[in-house]
């Protein structure tokens, strides 16, 4: 696998690059200004914690990142596309296509078996009935659940719930798995667990993007930003 | 749209609706009863008008009859008058025919009123299958001089006290009278037209016994008969002028004199009143409709936000607006088809149970179906609507945050 040793001025391997990021609110008349002035680029490949306390405008990050929302001024590209002019149905595919996202409490589907959660990004993406089989089956073994293809959520610990989300992730092949305090809900064992699932789908050659309070966590990654109220600076760590 | 994405939504659905069993079964329930007493209400309708007009044509096709009351001047028909309406162009035959009521006297009781028809021999070559049992009246019978009587299984019940032999004496308007037929109670269109449940049954009687029994010696009723393929519109015409001629009487006037009646514009009346009815009736049970329909609406509702942060997931993960909305649209139009097609099984039973207590012809009616289908796909999309846009509208970011 090919590690992140691209020469600092290429742009080829570019997969994110934010520019001037702002992100305002308005309450209640007030104007909040949450992310000011981000610049931030991640390339292919890259292992990135952002790291920063609640209310830092991390979250309003990750949603930015993950094209849940659209900046208020600043450029967004993401695999060279410009992103914010899209309407909602576009807005949808690019995420389907680029982003895998993992959440702090998983969000499986409770009614649905492992192996339908794992399925759903790729019908949304109208990936084929056998082709979508494939690539389940592929991705539960790789998170090592594929004994546990039928089984409901409420069946599974929450480190293997927690797994069936990275399997979802990753299914589509997205462009990053962008997680959100992966290990929130997990206690100290399957936390780490997690976290060497994480290392070794960067191994592969995914890029990963984890969002974080905890610095313990943070130096998972190869590569640590702080934000601290809506200021990102980057971390002294470079593959930590 | 590709079909597997519509096929992928029809397969969410039913697991959807099979999370929620007794929800689904609720709120279809509401459909159930709309449709089927949509269909319920119609089909017994149309079976139940559909088999008295069919009896009517079966009886009276091929008759006009004619009631001339007359003028001040003129009272009723004579015979010349008779035989220059059987001279009119298409005219095969007419009878007259001549009505009483009275009561009978059998075995020392007198009955309640009975209706005596006075019926001729043309009568009888046109209505050959009149008669149960028994024979008609011979030729010298029909001279007036004999009595004898053809009795309807009613009179057979409320004046013979059921004695049904042949032979049986009653009296009638003072002179004795002997059965010799007896037809069955509702044969003849004048007497399904007077359903006088006071009546005591029917007696016919030869014509002539009639007019000597009645003060009027002028024919008063006249049966016409014509042939099947004729043209009634211009026989009507054409009676009328002869009519006219006979009472003098202008086109103004006429109504007073005469009146012509046939049975096939009392079917025409009876099929528009079936129209008029079966509208009225599915009007009011398409408000069971709506209400389902509101019910659906109600449970759609809740279902979106029960599932608030399923949807915002569906979202992160791909799901386009576009196919939430067309994943609760179909869930709903799935429920209402379900409850319609439970409505059309059910609708068709009790119509059938209906038809079978009434005595009725049952048929499927395949109209009644279509609109059971029809109207439940329409109630699934117009009340689906609005909760699959509010869930396909919902912020990904705000509906993942929910709990």
């Amino acid at each position: 696998m090919r590690r992140q040793q691209a020469p600092a001025h290429s742009d080829s391997d570019v997969i994110l690059r934010m520019q001037d990021i702002c992100k305002d609110y308005h309450t209640g008349g007030e104007i909040q200004h949450v992310l000011k002035n981000i610049d931030l680029t991640v390339r292919k490949g890259e292992y990135l914690a952002v790291l920063g306390p609640s209310g830092s405008g991390k979250s309003t990050l990750m949603n930015i990142i993950g094209c849940l929302d659209v900046p208020t001024s600043g450029s967004y590209e993401l695999q060279g596309a410009e992103i914010g002019s899209q309407n909602e149905n576009e807005l949808s595919e690019i995420r389907g296509n680029e982003i895998g996202f993992i959440f702090q409490s998983y969000y499986l589907l409770q009614k649905q078996t492992a192996y339908q959660n794992v399925e759903l990004p790729l019908i949304y993406a109208n990936i084929p009935e056998r082709k979508r089989r494939e690539r389940v089956e592929h991705c539960l073994e790789e998170v090592g659940l594929a004994d546990k293809m039928g089984y409901f959520p409420n069946q599974l610990s929450g480190g293997q719930q927690q797994r069936v989300a990275i399997a979802r992730a990753v299914a589509n092949h997205p462009s990053i798995l962008l997680a959100d305090e992966p290990t929130g809900a997990l206690d100290q064992n399957t936390g780490v667990q997690v976290m060497n699932l994480f290392h070794t789908l960067n191994e592969e050659g995914n890029t990963i993007i984890m969002i974080t309070h905890d610095a313990k966590i943070a130096g998972h990654a190869k590569r640590i930003v702080k934000i601290l109220d809506g200021v990102i600076s980057e971390g002294a760590v470079e593959d930590a | 749209m590709r079909i597997s994405v519509i096929g992928q939504s029809v397969k969410m659905a039913f697991s959807n609706i099979r999370n929620n069993k007794m929800r689904s079964f609720l709120t279809m329930l509401g459909i159930v009863i709309g449709v089927a007493s949509v269909i319920a209400l119609i089909t017994i309708v149309s079976s139940v008008t559909g088999s008295v007009v069919d009896q009517f044509e079966a009886l009276g096709a091929g008759t006009l009859t004619i009631t001339a009351q007359g003028t001040s001047v003129k009272h009723g028909l004579e015979d010349e008058d008779i035989e220059k309406l059987s001279q009119v162009e298409g005219v095969e035959a007419v009878a007259p025919t001549a009505s009483l009521s009275s009561t009978a006297v059998y075995d020392g009781t007198v009955s309640s009123v009975v209706q005596i028809e006075g019926r001729d021999a043309v009568y009888f070559q046109h209505n050959d299958d009149t008669i149960q049992s028994g024979r008609y009246f011979n030729a010298a019978e029909m001279s007036g001089e004999i009595n004898v009587a053809i009795v309807d299984t009613d009179f057979v019940t409320n004046v013979l006290n059921g004695n049904s032999s042949l032979g049986t004496t009653f009296i009638l308007n003072g002179y004795e009278y002997t059965v010799i037929g007896i037809k069955s109670a509702d044969s003849s269109v004048t007497s399904a037209l007077n359903t006088d449940s006071d009546s005591g049954g029917t007696v016919i009687i030869p014509y002539q016994n009639v007019l000597k029994m009645s003060v009027m010696k002028n024919v008063t009723s006249l049966e016409v008969y014509y042939a099947d393929d004729a043209d009634t519109t211009a026989l009507e015409d054409a009676l009328s002028a002869c009519l006219d001629e006979i009472f003098e009487v202008t086109d103004d006037t006429a109504d007073e004199a005469y009146s012509i009646s046939s049975v096939d514009s009392l079917v025409e009346t009876m099929t528009s009143t079936e129209t008029l009815l079966s509208a009225m009736l599915g009007g009011i049970a398409s408000i069971a409709l709506l209400v389902g329909g509101i019910g659906i609406m109600n449970m759609m509702l809740v279902s979106v936000s029960e599932r608030t942060r399923e949807i915002g997931l569906r979202k992160a993960l791909g799901a386009q607006p576009y196919r939430i909305q067309l994943q609760f649209l179909i869930e709903s139009i799935t429920l209402s088809l379900l409850g319609g097609l439970v409505g059309i099984i059910l609708g068709e039973l009790t119509a059938y149970a209906g038809t079978v207590v009434m005595g009725t012809t049952f048929s499927v009616s395949y109209g009644a179906i279509a609109l059971g289908a029809g109207f439940s796909a329409i109630v699934g999309i117009i009340f689906g609507w609005m909760p699959a846009k509010r869930a396909s509208a919902l912020n990904p970011i705000d509906a993942l945050r929910s709990e």
